[in-house]
Parts: C-alpha cells; sequence; structure tokens
C-alpha cells in the first residue's frame, strides 16, 4: 500500500512517511458505489418483467446476463471493500455495522439475479392476469432500492457533519419514506398473489409453485433495502 | 582554544545538515495538510514555508533555542573543559541525524526533536556526569511530549465540536460558514501574534510588554480576519455543486483559508523545530567564541539564519516531493478537517514555543487529528501509527542517547 500511487518515486526516496500512514482508506466511496450497482442490478428486474410480459424471451434472457454481469460487478466490489477495511481503523461507524450494511446490499443483488435466473431458466410466463401487479410490485420493489441507494449516499454527509444536526434529520426522514415504500410493495404483493390465485389452477402447477417464490423473493428485496436503512438507523444512534 | 575554528565550521555544518533535514521531512508534515485539501499548491506551500518557517524560526524561536542550548544540562561542573561541551554538542547533533536518517528510511513515527534531547542527554549523562542533567527540566520536556498531542487533540476536538454547532449541523451552513469561519482566523492571529510578542520578539533585541501587546495582537488578529473575510468574498458559490455532496461550497470556504492556517503552521514550525538544529550550534558558537562556558550570552542572530537558511534549502531541494507524497496521500483530509486541525496544532506548537518546551509538531499533528476522530469526523484512521508514536516516545531517548555517546567517543578520540 505504502506508495502505491508512486513505485517510482517511492523507490527513489526511498522514505515511508507516517503522517500520510495515519489516513487510512475511506470506506464511504466502496460503500456508496457498491449500493450504486446493486441498485442498477435490481433495477433491471424491471426490463426483465416488462420483457417478459410482451412475451419476448430473447430480450429476458440478454437483461438476465446483463443482471448477472452486474451482480457480479458487486460482488467484485464486495470483496475489495473487505479486503480494504483492515482492523485497527478508527472510524466514525463500527466495522461490524459497516459490514453488515455491506452483507445486506450484496444480498439484494443476489436476490435479483435469483430472480431473473428463475425465470430463464423456468421460461416463466406470469399470467396475462397478474401483468399488471407484478409490473407494479417490481416498480415499487426497485423504488425501495432507489431510496436505500439514497440513504447509502448520504453517508459522506453524515461523516462530514460528524453525524450531528440538521443531516441527521434528514436521513432519518428519508429512512421514514424507505418504511413506506417497503409497506407499499407489501400491499402490492398481497394483491398479486390475490390475483395469481384467482387463476393458478389453470397453470402448471410447478410453474405455479415457482411464481410464488419470485413473488417472495422480490418482496424480499424490499425487506433487504430497508435493513439496509436499518443498519444506517444504528449507525446514527451511536 | 584549540581546533575554535574547526569546531565552528563542524557545528555549522552538522547544524545545517539537521536543519537541512527538518527542512526535507519535518516542513512537509506541516503542509502536507494544505496541500493534502488542495487549498494550495505545492509551489505555494514552499513558498508559504519558507517565508514563514524562517519568520517563525527568527520572531519566536529564541525560546526553544535557548532550552535546547542549554536548558537541558548544566556545565558549571566542566569548569576549564568547554571543549567536551562542544564535542557533546556535536556528537549530539550526529546522532540525531543519523537517528532520523534511519527512521524516515524505515518510515518509523521519530521525531526530530525527540531525537535531539534524547542525544544531548545521553552526552551529558557519559561526558559529564549523571548529575549535569538538569531532570527536572528533561522531565518536563518529556512530559510535554504526551501533553502536546494531548492538548493539540482536546483543542481540535473542541474546535471541530464548535464548527459542527455554528456550521455544519445547521440548516444553513454555508451562511454560518461565512459569518464564523472568520471568527476562527483571528483566534488564530491572534495567539500567534501574542506568544510571538510576549516570548519571542526580547531574543530578536524587541521588548513589548503589557497592554501594548495585547493591543498589537488583536490588530494582527482583526487584520488576519479581513484577509480572511476578503478571501471568502472573492469566493463564487454554485449551487450546482452541491448537488453530489451538499457541503461543496461549505469545504470552499474553509478551503481558501486554509492558506492562513498554513501560514500558521509553517511560522509554528519555524519556531519550534529550527532550535533543534541550531541550539547545538549556538552552544558550540558561544564556548568557541569566548573560549568559556557563557551560559548568559544572547544568542546572535546570524545562527537563527543558519536554521532559516537550511530549512528552506532542504524544502527546495527534497521537500518538495514528500509534500507531494504526503498530500495526495490525505485527500481524505477535506478543508474543514485540515482547518481544525492545523489551527490546534499551530495553536499547540505556538504555546510550547512561547514556554521553551521543545515538542514534535507532527505529533502535535497527528493528536489534532485524532481529536476530530473523537467527534466522529474522520472516515478512516489508521491507529497502527499512533501506537508506533507511543513506541517512538519509548526507543527515541535512549537510542539518540547511545549514538550519541558513540560519536563523543570518536570526537574525543579525534581531537582529545
Amino acid at each position: 500500500m505504502q506508495n502505491a500511487n508512486f513505485p517510482i518515486l517511492g523507490k527513489r526516496m526511498a522514505t515511508k512517511n507516517y503522517l500520510s500512514g495515519l489516513f487510512g482508506a475511506s470506506p464511504v466511496a466502496p460503500l456508496q458505489e457498491h449500493m450504486t450497482l446493486v441498485d442498477e442490478c435490481v433495477s433491471k428486474l424491471l426490463d426483465l418483467f416488462e420483457a417478459m410480459s410482451a412475451g419476448d424471451t430473447a430480450a429476458v434472457e440478454e437483461t438476465y446476463y446483463q443482471i448477472a454481469a452486474l451482480e457480479q460487478k458487486a460482488d467484485d466490489k464486495k470483496h475489495f471493500l473487505r479486503e480494504h477495511l483492515p482492523t485497527g481503523l478508527f472510524m466514525p461507524i463500527e466495522r461490524q455495522d459497516l459490514l453488515d450494511a455491506l452483507r445486506v446490499q450484496d444480498l439484494l443483488a443476489n436476490r435479483a439475479r435469483d430472480v431473473a435466473g428463475i425465470i430463464v431458466g423456468r421460461k416463466l410466463q406470469f399470467p396475462k392476469e397478474t401483468n399488471e401487479s407484478a409490473i407494479q410490485l417490481v416498480k415499487a420493489t426497485v423504488e425501495t432500492c432507489h431510496q436505500a441507494l439514497n440513504v447509502v449516499n448520504e453517508l459522506d454527509e453524515l461523516v462530514e457533519t460528524g453525524f450531528r444536526g440538521h443531516e441527521v434529520r434528514r436521513v432519518e426522514a428519508m429512512l421514514i419514506e424507505l418504511d413506506e415504500l417497503e409497506s407499499t410493495t407489501d400491499r402490492i404483493q398481497v394483491d398479486l398473489r390475490a390475483a395469481l390465485f384467482l387463476v393458478e389452477r389453470d397453470l402448471y402447477a410447478v410453474d405455479v409453485m415457482f411464481m410464488y417464490r419470485v413473488i417472495e423473493s422480490i418482496a424480499e428485496i424490499a425487506d433487504d433495502a430497508e435493513r439496509v436503512g436499518r443498519r444506517f438507523q444504528q449507525m446514527l444512534a451511536k | 582554544m584549540d581546533y575554535g575554528t574547526t569546531y565552528l565550521v563542524l557545528a555549522v555544518i552538522f547544524g545545517l545538515f539537521m536543519a537541512w533535514g527538518i527542512g526535507a521531512n519535518d516542513v512537509a508534515n506541516a503542509m502536507a495538510t494544505s496541500v493534502g485539501s488542495k487549498a494550495i499548491t505545492i509551489k505555494q506551500a514552499i513558498m508559504i514555508a519558507a517565508v514563514f518557517e524562517f519568520a517563525g524560526a527568527i520572531l519566536a524561536g529564541g525560546q526553544v533555542t535557548s532550552t535546547i542550548r542549554k536548558g537541558i544540562i548544566d556545565v558549571s561542573d566542566l569548569g576549564a573543559t568547554p571543549e567536551i561541551l562542544v564535542m557533546g554538542m556535536l556528537a549530539a547533533l550526529l546522532a540525531a541525524g543519523t537517528w532520523l536518517l534511519v527512521a524516515s528510511y524505515k518510515g518509523w513515527p521519530v521525531s526530530t526533536t525527540h531525537s535531539i534531547v534524547g542525544s544531548i542527554v545521553g552526552f551529558a549523562i557519559v561526558g559529564i556526569g549523571v548529575d549535569a542533567v538538569q531532570w527536572g527540566k528533561v522531565g518536563m520536556i518529556v512530559m510535554s511530549w504526551v501533553t502536546s498531542p494531548l492538548l493539540a487533540a482536546t483543542l481540535s476536538f473542541l474546535i471541530f465540536r464548535s464548527v459542527q454547532k455554528l456550521i455544519l449541523e445547521t440548516e444553513e451552513p454555508l451562511e454560518n460558514a461565512k459569518k464564523y469561519v472568520p471568527m476562527y482566523v483571528f483566534f488564530v492571529g491572534f495567539i500567534l501574534a501574542m506568544v510571538t510578542i510576549v516570548k519571542g520578539l526580547k531574543h530578536v533585541g524587541l521588548d513589548v510588554q503589557g497592554v501594548q501587546a495585547v493591543y498589537i495582537s488583536l490588530a494582527v488578529g482583526v487584520l488576519v480576519m479581513l484577509l480572511g473575510k476578503f478571501l471568502i468574498n472573492r469566493l463564487k458559490f454554485e449551487a450546482s455543486d452541491d448537488i453530489n455532496f451538499h457541503y461543496a461550497n461549505v469545504e470552499k470556504i474553509f478551503s481558501v483559508l486554509m492558506v492562513l492556517t498554513a501560514c500558521a503552521m509553517a511560522f509554528a514550525h519555524g519556531s519550534n523545530d529550527v532550535a533543534n538544529a541550531i541550539g547545538p550550534l549556538a552552544a558550540v558558537a558561544s564556548i568557541v567564541e569566548s573560549g568559556e562556558l557563557s551560559q548568559k550570552s544572547a544568542l546572535p542572530i546570524w545562527i537563527l539564519f543558519v536554521g532559516g537558511v537550511g530549512i528552506v534549502l532542504g524544502l527546495a531541494m527534497y521537500g518538495r516531493k514528500v509534500i507531494e507524497t504526503v498530500g495526495t496521500k490525505i485527500t481524505e483530509l477535506t478543508p474543514s478537517r485540515g482547518f481544525c486541525c492545523e489551527v490546534s496544532a499551530a495553536t499547540t506548537v505556538v504555546l510550547a514555543s512561547g514556554i521553551g518546551l521543545p515538542i514534535s509538531t507532527t505529533h502535535t499533528l497527528v493528536g489534532a487529528v485524532l481529536g476530530v476522530g473523537m467527534a466522529r469526523g474522520m472516515a478512516s484512521l489508521n491507529m497502527n501509527v499512533v501506537r508506533g508514536i507511543f513506541m517512538s516516545w519509548v526507543v527515541t531517548l535512549p537510542i539518540g542517547g547511545v549514538l550519541a555517546i558513540i560519536f563523543f567517543y570518536i570526537l574525543k578520540a579525534t581531537f582529545g
């Protein structure tokens, strides 16, 4: 790490400076970059569902690959951050809270990939009676995820203010909004299950099983987005 | 005295070399904060450092120089053999220089000040006797190495908390920054001027005391405050800058003022650390000139010049690279943090200079950074460095001492 930016200079100078060693790499930007990738990954689910309801299997498959690629990128980012977070760092947030937030963020991308994987692998096609609420559910979930990203993007402002005052109240208001968005997904999920229930006996049973699983996973994405927010609540409370 | 001129020439060379080393490494630490937060360019940093290190050394450096020169050891027992002290001081310079070379090669957080004090004590124990060391004074100096980072940490914690309360926590941080930041600048200007006038100027033959000193300091404070206001008023604030990071414009205000705190840091550093190089030189010069141990003679101004020139040379030749490396690596220190750290560190160092305590500027700065960290203001600090500093407190005194003893015997064998 020492003199990593100036390998030649470092060799020539042959001195190390301890004042610069005092400043560890900030975890803030990598955490935000990770969440940005995750959000992008989850957002693709909307494309996927729209392609599915249009019956465009090629587009569904294409979107799946995009989701898988983004999930991979997020995963790499996660490993990078973990490797650059040695113990013995003095941070304004607990190391454990940070790692927890990272883990939950990563879970979001994993679930998005799983949903996309099931839909592609099983060539799943939601019945047209359910299409509208399915897309609504995905939209609301993506919005919840956006809001979680907005919260994560406030972390640099929180560090700037030293987790105090106006900025904290701002983030708290955002967290309340996040909760509300998550409740919306719960309500839509109930509607979607009801709509699916009405038509399920005309469908292939195994497919229906997987449809319920997809619905559940999407709801869990929204849940996890809210959990990211809860980690932040903990960081604020310290 | 035999070899009088030789001693003096050697002392000037060693003193210059020591000052050069301080300029090359130490000054960079004092300036890098401002460079790292992009408040000033490297070129500007070097110019500011050159002017204010010099000013600090000459206007406020006398007190610490006098401590290094005659506060650590009592030479009344030496009587007829003043050469012992000459060789001892030369050995101390060599020992401190050598130890610093090794430490900076290895990246150990060793301070120039600690090295020179350790070396002088080491030589005194062997060359004169255990009783010759003014243990009370040395104890006080060593205590100040612990208390100065602590004081800087407390100060920066309080200053940062007040910046939070008055500026960062509020709904109108930009307006409040414009309003309150100049007051911090006033505070720095006032303290620096006060210490310089009361404690420093008598060494250059000026004696200003009492109410007059307060008036002048107030005037200096107001002057730099107006300068700060002028710098802020020249800034253009774009609302669009705040979209990604809501405090970008607030940071801009702190950023321009880091030009002023950089001046304060350089001044403070000059007032305290130059003594490490020229204190021993001053001791040698006074013996060689008078042929005896006169503890009362005033500090000749040319010696302060030697120190100033050495520092500026080191800075120009080598310090540039160090500033570059350190500056690019501490970008995490945003202007608001850098401002708080430099204000507290500069204040602490100048206060120590006024009392005549030789302390480490860099350790003080590290303390200040930790103070902001305690207030949850730093994204990530590596505590291994702090552990290293604790270690350096423990090892530098004995190592400097042993090296000085070795060099003392070599010199004695050569000239004795």
